[in-house]
């Protein structure tokens, strides 16, 4: 049986070099070139296997930004998803893990409205904040099961998932129910380029746009309004000390200077 | 000032509490300190005999459940025993490990308790409430205020040192019932890494290999180094991309991030998505025959020579100080 999946995507700074304002001590992106979320490329691809395995199967892309944002769904669209759906507006915008995640909550739940959502996939993190708990956030909001650090969807039909989770001294396999929520990490699969079709569908395709209010969410449940914590200011982390050579006149004299450098310091 | 209880939630990797945990304890207890509170924890999964043992680390009081279906890490059913632990305990801070279970928890506890979650924390300020944590893959470091009267955070490993076990330290030990609800996740099984590997988040010491490692066959001498560092092995995207180690041991902005006493880095040429996973480490060692390259910007010791003539000389130099026999 086909199955229903949305895909959560973020557009990010493509740099990781992101000044900070010094009127407002916060980071500064604006004027910076933005992208697809290179974790999401997993999602998205993964999204797209389990379509070409179960014929049928339809994709939605959604992603929580600016006006402009729509751009991501677009690239979403390019690599195989088959719509987009743009949650926007002031009142969506400044948000954290936890307003953002309410949001996508309200999404899938709209989605699921329309057509019943079976699985909702995510990346790892996202380049900006690197929080990486959006997917099991979401999961919390609507009550499904949540698995994050997915290294593998083993089997998938409209009732179930076996998936292995990559541990850090191994490999869970869990079964869950569906509808579900996935996070992914970059061993799940290589994500493909966008196809020549893919991209004529993307400049085609019509983007709607979902307000707080389309989601019913009220004004102090959305955004800024609704986060529990905010950044309230930024740095870069101070620079390391500067380092000391160590050469000796032949490798094994160096190898001599490095190992008794490393024991007066106690680190090995 | 109101009463603001800390939780610190006690998770079992296989059976043991993960060391992540007695490193809560330090944070917690400084906070406790601060806040003139006792530290509580709550021990999913374990034995009154472990909870005995975070008492002797400094926890004044501990909730224990001991239940079969807490022995894996289920998302969903763990979620329920803590949130359980915190409608007795009331806290306004939860403190939990910053491994893969600890991330997955804290998602469903924060939004259960409606509390603000910051992730991989590296700083607390007891007074304030703030703490800080990186964004922007390092190379931004964030102070984060919580809007809730409920902070949910989870710690990164090695940041904060490991709270020393107290023999004879007196403190409350209360098993708290727990009875499983269903849930949409069944644990089915795990498979274990191979034995004797040391895990990344947890090391002090890593060694680490590049693009300049060459071939699957290089990283030999990686490992060689490793054991004779009691050291774990890591790897850059180049290598991990090119075949050459699992991705397990990927180290950077698609991989893990680390923090150990010790990283050396062998024929890495230090990009940045590959700083962002080891930058914070306390000491870094570049091996690299590029003197010009990032790394060495970034190193406390730099070595400017062929890694595959020095690291044998570098393994052998260790065992001749230890007394051991060096191999031909």
């Amino acid at each position: 049986m086909p199955l229903n999946i949305v895909v959560c995507v973020k557009n990010v700074p493509s740099t990781l070099a992101v000044p900070v304002d010094p009127a407002t001590g916060l980071p500064k992106t604006a004027g910076l070139v933005f992208a697809m979320n290179p974790f999401d490329e997993y999602a998205v691809e993964e999204a797209v296997r389990i379509k070409e395995k179960t014929p049928g199967t339809t994709i939605t892309a959604v992603a929580l930004g600016p006006e402009s944002d729509g751009a991501v769904l677009r690239e979403a669209i390019s690599r195989g998803c088959d719509a987009g759906v743009l949650l926007s507006g002031a009142e969506l915008q400044g948000g954290d893990n936890f307003s953002v995640s309410r949001a996508l909550a309200a999404a899938i739940q709209k989605l699921s409205a329309e057509k019943p959502v079976h699985l909702a996939l995510f990346g790892k993190s996202t380049n900006d904040d690197n929080s990486g708990v959006v997917g099991g956030q979401v999961a919390a909001w609507l009550g499904w099961p949540g698995v994050l650090f997915v290294k593998k969807i083993e089997s998938i039909d409209e009732n179930s998932a076996v998936l292995c989770r990559m541990m850090e001294d191994g490999v869970d396999k869990l079964k869950v129910k569906l509808p579900a929520a996935v996070g992914t990490v970059k061993e799940i699969n290589e994500p493909r380029v966008p196809s020549l079709k893919g991209k004529m569908a993307a400049k085609k395709a019509a983007i709607p746009t979902w307000t707080a209010a389309d989601l019913g969410l009220k004004p102090e449940e959305a955004g800024a309004a609704g986060a529990r914590v905010k950044v309230a200011r930024s740095s870069a982390p101070p620079p390391r000390p500067a380092g000391t050579r160590i050469a000796g006149a032949t490798p094994a004299q160096t190898a001599e200077k490095l190992v008794a450098a490393l024991i007066e310091r106690k680190l090995i | 000032m109101s009463q603001q209880k800390i939780l610190v939630i006690a998770l079992l990797q296989r059976g043991v509490v993960s060391p992540a945990v007695y490193e809560l304890l330090t944070a917690g207890r400084s906070l406790a300190n601060v806040l003139k509170q006792p530290l509580a924890a709550y021990l999913p999964g374990g034995t009154a005999e472990q909870a005995k043992e975070l008492v002797e680390r400094g926890a004044d009081r501990v909730l224990w459940s001991g239940h079969a279906a807490l022995k894996d890490f289920n998302d969903e059913l763990h979620a329920q025993a803590v949130l359980a632990a915190a409608a007795q305990e009331q806290p306004s801070w939860v403190l939990i490990p910053g491994s893969v279970a600890g991330r997955s928890l804290a998602c469903r506890v924060a939004v259960k308790l409606g509390a603000g979650l910051a992730t991989d924390i590296n700083e607390i300020d007891p007074a304030s409430g703030a703490v800080k944590r990186s964004h922007y893959s390092g190379n931004l470091q964030a102070t984060m205020e919580f809007k809730s009267p409920v902070r949910v955070v989870t710690v990164q490993a090695m940041v904060f040192p490991q709270a020393p076990a107290q023999a004879g330290r007196a403190g409350e030990v209360t098993e708290l019932a727990y009875a499983p609800a269903a849930a949409g996740t069944e644990f089915i099984s795990f498979q274990a890494e191979e034995a004797g590997e040391i895990d990344l988040g947890g090391a002090e010491r890593i060694v680490s290999g590049g693009r300049g490692v060459g071939g699957a066959d290089g990283f030999k001498a990686i490992r060689d180094l490793a054991h004779a560092l009691g050291a774990a092995v890591a790897a850059s995207r180049a290598a991990v991309d090119s075949g050459w180690i699992p991705y397990r041991h990927q180290v950077g902005l698609t991989g893990r991030t680390v923090r150990p006493k010790l990283y050396v880095a062998c024929g890495i040429s230090g990009q940045v998505q590959h700083l962002a996973g080891m930058s914070s480490a306390a000491n870094i060692v570049a091996i690299n025959t590029d003197p010009e390259c990032p790394m060495m910007q970034q190193a406390t010791y730099l070595v400017v020579g062929d890694m595959f003539e020095l690291l044998p000389l570098i393994v052998a130099e260790i065992k001749k100080r230890r007394g051991q026999p060096v191999a031909a």
